[in-house]
């Protein structure tokens, strides 16, 4: 005789999480605003670590100092990065970015470690995605996601370094794309789910990057998604290649992007007028990740994690943003008081003509 | 829909909406258009190139089309150089790009050098699919428009029919295949010269209206575009035709749908303004009205040749005085008069006056429009090399000046300058580099974002004897902290310069003067460069300076660290468990030589003379500078010497006549601390009757780890240990006599010298007290026998032990004077009377206490909480609301 029954509830369950797990980021981004992370730096200089723990073992020898190169201590100090990733995503981060923000060979020249460049994407790639996954598999309805950094690196192409020559340029657009695409290529090697390019000051550099990522993409018949995030310099409203918030929008729309945003450089509330115009005219998900506050006479943020919610709350309020998190002088503190206002909000509407 | 309007941006976005007006497309900055500009690229003027850009924006282009295609230009070189000095030029920056080339190379290399979304122009069919839909791809992926010629591997389209239909296949082959958006397609349906007095012309106009609508309507969100002045390309040199043609054309052409055109808007007359005679003959020939149309018009324009309209740009500023002229100049980045202005200029200021003058008042105008965010970066960039050629003009000036003053010596020393790695500011530098080359430094300026390694190793390369930083991004500001690290770790010893606009005096003291054991200072403005640097070129006065640098920096990093945790007290007893720690069983305490006071009457002024220190003096008659530098200052220096040398001379007057006397009293006494912080004083012949009890009060604020919560009587040891200690009182004045002095000078209304006598007797007085208390150390208590300093290490208290005041910053209860005097029996010994208020009376005096310790410091008392001041109150014999009026600004309750 056939026994018909109700399923278990655990069956129900099972079904539940594996809609759940199947859900990507572009789905989940529908329901709910994602928070990301708060500031890598920050955090590496309460470790205090010393020109000894940035050498490790392997690069004892080598000739440069490498004091400062923060992206290396993901080969040489795991511990430290892989500890503040834990801290950020215990504070509820669901994306996280990878240690990668000047692991380019431009930047990385520097410390005279072009050569590992690669290597240096995947190590990070892979340490995140580690932590990431034990979390997610903790609780599988709150997948944690890997984004991979990409820093502006350290010089710009549209903009002379030297007054008396303005026609010169420090890099060009050819080399920034080797340099974003070898960068690329690690990130993801090492399994990272989105690919964040960040702190845009010269739109020509994103250009390159996103030239670059969409060569990959090509090249390995397969794309995932692109987060950009330009940082605004001052009350000027422009970036510090001289573009609007609007013509800084335009200049990167080219590409089907996840989102679009800003970070870096101003405060919660004053990054908010720029939000506004994002929110405005954005046909992507739009992300934010503030400073806290602006640096006092030491270069030190003071905005305390309440100060800070307070303020993007507003964001939150007026519905601006999809993906929200924290820059400079930003901790678990900042993220976890975010993450909690998140949750009570509804995440910005895509608007019916961008769809 | 709003996803399927154009969308382009240069610094600045433009949304192109079916209201749009048509959009004009400055034609001046194409070789094949412009004589003018393509000799000024065969020249490599690309300067003079650029301001035909300018001038194209300023005249209402929205779009630059940019074109270098020439048999004798590298097209791409031309195109890239072009394109980057565009972007340098914020003006023009501001609105987007066209790339119009017909090599695909130079279009690839153009497209990277754009930050904002341009238009690529063009792309066509006639090198087939294959090559059309790969060049379209890659102009899809560096992000730009494309303008799409009708064009096909037939040749280019000259009818209606062959229009429309290449443009069509060219529509369906982007927006299917290519995923080209389709608003950023737009056609160029071919604009040919009109009354070329060929037949088959007749109709080109027409033709291309007619595409135009049709385009319009069959191939959604898809724009049309033209190089306008092909049609009057028959009439080249007779202005006023072509520009009656162009408008009329254009007039046509939007009617039908144009969207954009290649126009040169200073050819362009006003539709309705043109002379009714001649739009006649003109839309005869372009709507192919009758057969002698062209006739007409060139027998019209014949008539009419040569009577060119001019157009000129806005000179009115160039009405203003030359100190607005110059500002204009700067503010806007205008570098054509420049030279020309700072001659005038020249004329009435002299070299140095300008640029001291109206360039800097120039600059900071500049300065306040960047910070009030009303400029930006590149603008700013632009500003200062304004600046530079300004100054370049005036360099030989200036040269010719040191030359004739006989200043023309090798340079004092050489500065290296260098606006730290990340940071691209360097206004501010630039403007200390001018004014040390202007004072006779060689500068070695090593430009913007310089790595730390480049600014050492050039230090060194070039023998330089300091380095200055700069910056203005708050970043920099830890680049500079690594720099100095950076010179430590290399054993460096060069002064370390530190200037910008993020960097403060208290950044350089807590942050980058502690890692750093060279001098390092922070210089307000260029005006306080040439100061500071001429302090340490001089053997002289280098290591004075040093040492004031370090040590002012230090009060700095004690005044931070105090005023920082000044929010959180403790209570007074857990202050007082964190006392200074000493072990005194292990403490060597000396007897001073003598017990109770010795007076010292009659002072010798010849002996405290040499002990004065004259930076205060200075501060008295408001020149700011420390001595001696002061006497070198550029601004106050002549002034600062003239007062110097008559100081002197008072002070020989006074000696010579005695009209100034100095007495004092010194007494040591046994004492001990009390668990309560007060120091009792016991009889001089050791009787241990107790004289009188000497109150104290500590600090409150909670301390980092480590730093005890002050009080004086630490410095001595408690009743506890068994030990006798002894405290030192002294009081001394100089100003006996002073008063009649003052009179004799009031009555002869001369202000100069009463002011300087008594700037001169506070000197005196003060140098008493560093006197005594080298007497003191080394004499009368004698705990330093060995000691052995010149003025400027006893100016910079490099002793042991300290003589704090009643009323200063540790121990601010003025009150406490009263035991002091009582038991020094100072007013009748030394002539010094205290007031009602507890002031001294000669002013010109100087009291206080002596400690001996080795431990004792100096240090602020901070706030203090209201459980001290009650129990202080107790101690003192006084009421609460008596002692709060005493210490006011020391209570940290309301």
């Amino acid at each position: 005789m056939e026994k018909i029954g109700i399923p278990p509830f655990w069956a129900l369950w099972k079904a539940y999480i594996k809609r759940r797990e199947s859900m990507t980021i572009w789905d989940i981004l529908r329901e709910r605003i994602l928070v990301l992370d708060g500031a890598m730096g920050t955090m590496i200089q309460r470790y205090a670590l010393e020109e000894a723990d940035f050498r490790g073992e392997r690069f004892k020898d080598h000739p440069h100092a490498l004091k400062g190169n923060n992206d290396l201590l993901s080969i040489t100090r795991p511990d430290v990065i892989a500890t503040i990733h834990r801290e950020y995503l215990e504070a509820g981060a669901d994306i996280i970015e990878t240690n990668t923000f000047s692991s380019n060979s431009i930047a990385q020249a520097d410390y005279g470690l072009q050569s590992i460049c690669y290597e240096m994407n995947v190590e990070s790639a892979r340490l995140a995605r580690k932590v990431a996954d034990e979390f997610t598999a903790k609780d599988p309805t709150k997948p944690r996601f890997v984004a991979g950094a990409m820093g502006p690196t350290n010089k710009v192409a549209s903009m002379s370094p030297d007054v008396n020559n303005p026609g010169y340029r420090a890099v060009t657009f050819d080399e920034l794309t080797d340099a974003f695409m070898e960068q690329a290529r690690g990130l993801l090697d090492g399994g990272v789910d989105v690919l964040l390019i960040e702190t845009i000051t010269d739109t020509l550099n994103a250009k390159a990057a996103l030239f670059a990522i969409q060569t990959l993409f090509e090249e390995r018949g397969k794309e995932t998604p692109i987060m950009v995030s330009g940082t605004i310099t001052d009350a000027s409203g422009r970036t510090l290649s001289g573009q609007t918030t609007e013509a800084f929008l335009v200049s990167l729309s080219h590409v089907p992007l996840l989102s679009i945003g800003l970070n870096c450089a101003l405060g919660a509330s004053a990054l908010r007028p720029y939000l506004q115009i994002l929110n405005e005219q954005a046909p992507f998900y739009v992300s934010a990740y503030p400073n806290a506050g602006l640096p006092n006479e030491f270069g030190q943020y003071d905005q305390g994690p309440e100060e800070m919610a307070a303020q993007v709350e507003e964001y939150l309020k007026e519905g601006l943003v999809n993906i929200l998190g924290g820059c400079c002088g930003t901790t678990p503190e900042h993220i976890r008081a975010i993450a909690e206002l998140c949750k009570k909000y509804k995440p910005r509407m895509l608007a019916e003509q961008f769809a | 829909m709003r996803n399927h309007y154009l969308r382009l941006s240069g610094l600045e976005a433009v949304t192109f909406t079916p209201n749009s007006n048509f959009v004009n497309i400055g034609e001046r900055t194409n070789v094949t258009g412009s004589k003018r500009f393509l000799e000024l690229i065969k020249a490599d003027r690309f300067d003079e190139a650029l301001e035909v850009a300018l001038d194209q924006v300023r005249g209402g282009a929205q779009i630059i089309d940019v074109n270098m295609d020439e048999g004798m230009i590298d097209a791409e070189a031309a195109m890239v150089k072009f394109l980057n000095l565009m972007a340098s030029e914020p003006e023009i920056a501001r609105v987007p790009v066209m790339i119009d080339s017909s090599k695909w190379n130079v279009i690839e290399a153009g497209l990277k050098c754009l930050q904002g979304k341009g238009i690529v122009n063009s792309i066509s069919l006639k090198g087939g699919e294959e090559e059309f839909i790969r060049q379209a791809k890659l102009v899809k992926k560096y992000g730009a428009a494309v303008v799409v010629m009708a064009f096909d591997e037939e040749g280019q389209a000259d009818t209606y029919e062959r229009r429309i239909s290449i443009c069509e296949r060219a529509y369906r082959i982007l927006v299917d295949r290519v995923k080209f958006p389709p608003q950023d397609i737009i056609f160029d349906p071919n604009i040919f010269p009109m009354a070329t007095g060929l037949e088959e012309h007749r109709n080109y106009a027409l033709d291309f209206f007619r595409a135009t609508e049709w385009i319009k309507k069959n191939l959604p969100h898809a724009k049309v575009s033209g190089g306008v002045s092909n049609v009057s390309f028959s009439f080249r040199g007779n202005q006023k035709v072509r520009e009656a043609m162009h408008a009329a054309f254009l007039y046509h052409a939007i009617r039908s749908g144009m969207d954009m055109g290649i126009v040169n808007p200073t050819m362009l007359e006003v539709y309705d303004e043109i002379d009714k005679e001649l739009l006649e003959r003109v839309e005869d020939v372009l709507l192919n009205r009758r057969d002698d149309a062209t006739e007409r018009l060139l027998e019209f324009a014949e008539r009419v040749k040569g009577s060119v309209k001019k157009k000129e740009a806005d000179t009115s500023w160039r009405n203003g005085t030359v100190e607005e002229r110059l500002t204009h100049s700067l503010v806007k980045g205008i570098i054509d008069y420049i030279d020309e202005d700072a001659e005038e200029a020249r004329q009435k200021y002299g070299p140095l006056g300008v640029i001291e003058g109206p360039l800097m008042d120039g600059m900071n105008v500049v300065g306040d429009l960047f910070g009030a965010g009303k400029m930006f970066l590149p603008q700013v960039v632009k500003s200062a090399r304004v600046m530079k050629k300004a100054v370049a003009y005036l360099t030989p000036f200036l040269e010719e000046e040191k030359r004739k003053s006989g200043n023309s010596g090798k340079p004092a020393a050489r500065i290296l300058l260098a606006t730290v790695k990340g940071d691209v500011h360097d206004i501010g530098k630039n403007i200390v580099g001018v004014v040390l080359a202007c004072n006779n430094y060689d500068v070695v300026d090593l430009g913007v974002m310089v790595p730390a390694e480049k600014i050492l190793d050039s230090a060194i390369e070039q023998k330089v004897d300091i380095i200055g930083l700069s910056g203005l991004i708050t970043p920099s500001l830890d680049e500079m902290v690594h720099v100095a690290k950076e010179m430590q770790r290399r054993k460096m010893k060069l002064p370390l310069l530190i200037g910008g606009a993020t960097t403060s005096r208290i950044h350089t003291a807590v942050k980058i003067d502690p890692v750093y054991d060279g001098p390092v200072v922070h210089v307000l403005d260029a005006s306080r460069s040439v100061p500071v640097v001429s302090e340490f070129i001089s053997t002289q006065t280098r290591e004075a300076a040093q040492r004031r640098f370090k040590e002012e920096y230090v009060k700095l990093r004690e005044d931070h660290e105090r005023r920082k945790e000044d929010k959180h007290y403790i209570t007074l007893s857990e202050a007082r468990q964190n006392k200074v720690a000493i072990d005194w069983q292990k403490e060597e305490i000396v007897k001073p030589s003598f017990l109770g006071n010795k007076v010292l009457l009659d002072f010798p002024l010849e002996t405290l003379r040499n002990y004065i220190d004259w930076t205060p003096f200075f501060q008295t008659w408001m020149l700011a500078g420390r001595f001696p530098g002061i006497l070198k200052d550029p601004v106050v220096g002549a002034e600062a010497t003239k007062l110097y040398e008559d100081a002197q001379r008072f002070l020989d007057e006074i000696i010579t006549n005695k009209s100034l006397r100095a007495n004092g009293v010194v007494g040591f006494y046994p004492a001990v601390a009390t668990h309560t912080d007060d120091v009792k004083l016991f009889s001089s012949n050791g009787s241990r009757e107790e004289l009188a009890v000497m109150h104290f009060l500590r600090q409150q604020n909670k301390k980092a780890k480590n730093l005890p919560n002050f009080c004086f009587s630490d410095f001595i040891a408690p009743e506890d240990s068994g030990k006798t200690d002894y405290l030192g009182l002294f009081a001394v004045t100089a100003g006996i006599g002073l008063e009649e002095l003052v009179e004799k000078y009031r009555a002869a209304q001369d202000d100069y010298s009463e002011i300087m006598v008594k700037a001169l007797a506070d000197r005196l007085a003060e140098a008493f007290a560093e006197c005594l208390h080298e007497k003191v150390r080394k004499e009368f208590w004698g705990y330093a026998r060995d000691e052995n300093l010149t003025n400027d290490e006893l100016i910079a208290e490099r002793y042991r032990g300290i003589r704090p005041a009643p009323g200063y910053p540790a121990c601010p209860d003025h009150t406490e004077k009263r035991t002091l005097f009582d038991l020094l029996d100072a007013e009748r010994q030394a002539g010094i009377r205290l007031t009602d208020s507890f002031a001294m009376y000669p002013a010109s005096s100087v009291s206080g206490y002596y400690f001996a310790s080795p431990h004792s410091k100096y240090f602020g008392l901070g706030k203090i909480d209201k459980d001290q001041v009650e129990e202080y109150a107790l101690r003192k014999g006084m009421t609460v609301e008596e002692v709060e009026r005493w210490l006011a600004p020391n209570l940290a309750y309301g």
